[in-house]
């Protein structure tokens, strides 16, 4: 979290805190403001959210380690998961790794002792390598997330600040838009969009990301619009207006940076929402190619075993899991910070 | 009132236009020779004949005559008959289902009618049921329960969740079999003397007396009903759970215990009644879940419905089959959240007046 971005406490003209802070200001506070420091405040006070918080930590530091956890192939892209061979078998976890294995990490052999690499997860049909897969996963996801919420954020934020800014029918033309585009059910329209995308891009990680963009960015819209009507009328802006400040001046300087901190913060946790989106896009043909590492994919390669799924358990098993946790990681902090924002919730504790 | 649907009512026609012209923009995306699939079945593969049938269905007209002729159907220079159109109902020719597309819709509409009815029951009362027993132990350990259930529940995807289900229950313990109808059941349903008054298994099954043909389809559709609902309760738990404790929180509950009303009569009449209001708004958030969730609860169970033909359609890129699913949806989605506002505004008086 940047400190970039100054919250609305801190701002002169909300005076309405000041009468009752009467406390010292702790370090971070004095720091941050007092609006970022109450939010980390209160993400460390809950169990939960520091569950969270080291999942989230967890899959990021495996993103960064990948080429340590799992060494690709020399000279191959890294994002395509190795085979071994190519049978239609899975194979199953401890499998010794037979034809053209990539480097053995040293963790591994310090580990065990032992200098042959093996599929540590078992494979899926066709022998890619799900260990592999899982640890460069967590490379797409977090990318595809970051883009994809970082993207529909930006767009929301202009949708929703011009409309709200200009008012009148501006404002009728760009809600109505919005409608029109929230009109789709959120995955099924995404699926439409990208399965007319892959012609033109080629099956990979864009399609399914442009889909996602296209029909992703209306709520971010919505609540912008919603902040800066509250806080279009603010003494300050009237303050701004009366000293004669453009129009873009008083919307970036004055009310976007006070009406879109809460907006932002939530945004950052729909991460994990959308990864599982964008999964879901990859495990129905529309998102990346066979053998991209990329866990929607290599779950969707269970959809021909399902009637000996009990005995090829670890190709659902294992990359199941992973897209949990790194659901559940961003949904605890998410669910915390919510509570913490939640102005009716306010002082309901510490 | 009057006025608030009246309201409603207009701004309908003005979403189902830009529904469809979204619709159209992304159809244009497709080259001229995908889209004409929209009046013929296929191409032949001969010199000129490309040219030859964009030109006769004016596949490279302005946008508008095209979304026009999308619209309302388009006079075939050949024949003279009227061709497409997709107010005639006529969506294209579904490559997938190897018909036209709004006849594949027909033919798979039951059976998602189906699921998505008995999946309704229990996702709305173990919801709400959940969420109202979360908010009364507020901060207990049934609460605190029901927080890590819904958690997992919005973080576990549908197609992972609906696996691990297939994984335990069909492979492993062989209770639940996927498809619709088993084989045997299939041919009675089938046979002359089974009357198809609705096309639905369970309820022809009830009228034609065959209980071991309703049971047959119940047991088929356990699966997709659990996988539906335990995400959809997810949301409505949460929902309900923070209604419930706002609810709780307001002077008429202060009122009503002390006036000396038991306990339960202070909860189930008095906030439970008024925390309900807010939940029904998400009725249209949960026809989404549903819309959104057959999509891959058909496929991983091979449950014949819409849901499943939409995610053939899409993984062998048909777009128009897809593109006439979602235009469907679409619209189906509309009219659902119309009826959530206007059954809101009829229940809330603070609606109505305001």
């Amino acid at each position: 979290m940047a400190t970039g971005t100054v919250p609305a406490g801190s701002r002169p003209g909300s005076i309405d805190v000041e009468g009752l802070t009467l406390r010292e200001p702790r370090r971070l506070e004095r720091l941050l403001g007092p609006e970022l420091a109450r939010i980390i405040y209160g993400l460390f006070s809950n169990r939960l959210s520091i569950a969270g918080m080291i999942i989230v930590l967890g899959f990021i530091l495996v993103a960064l380690a990948a080429p340590v956890l799992a060494p690709p192939l020399k000279g191959r892209d890294p994002t395509v998961i190795p085979r071994d061979g190519f049978g239609p078998e899975p194979k199953p976890p401890g499998t010794v790794w037979r034809s053209s294995p990539p480097p053995v990490p040293g963790w591994y052999t310090t580990l065990t002792g032992q200098d042959q690499w093996v599929h540590i997860l078992g494979t899926t049909a066709g022998q890619f390598d799900i260990w592999y897969g899982v640890i460069w996963g967590a490379r797409t996801a977090l990318f595809v997330g970051v883009v994809i919420v970082g993207i529909t954020v930006i767009i929301g934020v202009i949708v929703g600040s011009v409309a709200s800014y200009f008012g009148g029918w501006i404002d009728d033309v760009l809600m109505r838009i919005t409608e029109i585009f929230m009109a789709f059910p959120f995955l099924l329209a995404a699926l439409t969009l990208a399965s007319i995308l892959v012609p033109a891009f080629g099956r990979g990680i864009w399609p399914a990301m442009i889909a996602l963009i296209v029909f992703g960015w209306m709520q971010y819209a919505r609540l912008v619009r919603s902040d800066i009507l509250s806080v279009k009328e603010r003494d300050y802006v009237m303050a701004a207006r009366v000293i004669g400040a453009r129009d873009s001046r008083i919307l970036g300087r004055h009310i976007l940076p006070n009406a879109i901190f809460p907006t932002l913060v939530l945004a950052s946790l729909d991460i994990g929402s959308i990864v599982l989106s964008f999964a879901a896009l990859s495990f129905l043909g529309v998102g990346t190619e066979v053998g991209y590492a990329d866990w929607g994919q290599i779950v969707s390669f269970a959809r021909n075993w399902i009637l000996t799924l009990d005995k090829q358990w670890w190709i659902v098993v294992y990359p199941g899991l992973t897209l949990i946790l790194f659901g559940l990681g961003w949904n605890l902090i998410g669910d915390a910070l919510r509570d913490i924002l939640d102005p009716k919730l306010r002082g309901a504790r510490g | 009132m009057t006025a608030y649907i009246i309201r409603r009512l207009l701004q309908l026609p003005i979403t189902v236009l830009g529904v469809t012209l979204l619709v159209f923009a992304m159809l244009q995306l497709l080259s001229p020779v995908e889209r004409s699939a929209l009046y013929i079945k296929d191409i032949p593969h001969t010199e000129g004949a490309i040219d030859a049938v964009i030109r006769r269905y004016g596949l490279d007209d302005p946008f508008l005559v095209q979304y026009g002729n999308w619209l309302f159907g388009r006079v075939d220079g050949v024949t003279g008959e009227t061709v497409g159109g997709v107010l005639r109902g006529d969506l294209g020719w579904s490559r997938t289902g190897n018909s036209k597309v709004i006849e594949l819709l027909q033919r798979r509409l039951p059976a998602t009618i189906e699921l998505a009815l008995w999946a309704a029951g229990p996702i709305v009362l173990i919801g709400i049921w959940l969420g109202v027993k979360a908010a009364v132990n507020h901060n207990k350990p049934i609460d605190q329960g029901a927080r890590v259930f819904a958690i997992v529940g919005y973080s576990f995807p549908t197609f992972v969740f609906g696996l691990l289900v297939l994984l335990i229950f069909y492979a492993r313990l062989e209770w639940f079999p996927p498809d619709r109808l088993s084989d045997w059941a299939q041919r009675v349903v089938q046979s002359s003397d089974f009357v198809r008054y609705t096309q639905l298994n369970t309820i022809d099954g009830l009228l034609n007396g065959r209980f071991d043909i309703l049971l047959d389809a119940l047991r088929h559709m356990v699966l997709p009903i659990v996988t539906l609902s335990y995400l959809s309760w997810a949301l409505l738990l949460k929902i309900t759970r923070s209604s419930m404790l706002e609810s709780l929180r307001q002077d008429y509950v202060t009122t009503a215990r002390a006036k000396g009303l038991r306990e339960r009569d202070v909860i189930n009449r008095h906030a439970r009644r008024n925390a309900l209001l807010p939940v029904a708004t998400i009725g249209g958030l949960t026809v989404v879940a549903l819309l959104n969730g057959v999509v891959i609860t058909e496929t991983i169970f091979d449950y014949p419905g819409i849901g499943s033909a939409i995610a053939k359609a899409a993984g062998s890129l048909d777009v128009l089959t897809v593109l006439g699913f979602v235009l469907f949806n679409a619209t189906l989605l509309i009219v659902a959240n119309l009826i959530v506002d206007v059954m809101y505004a009829l229940l809330d008086p603070r609606v109505r007046l305001g």
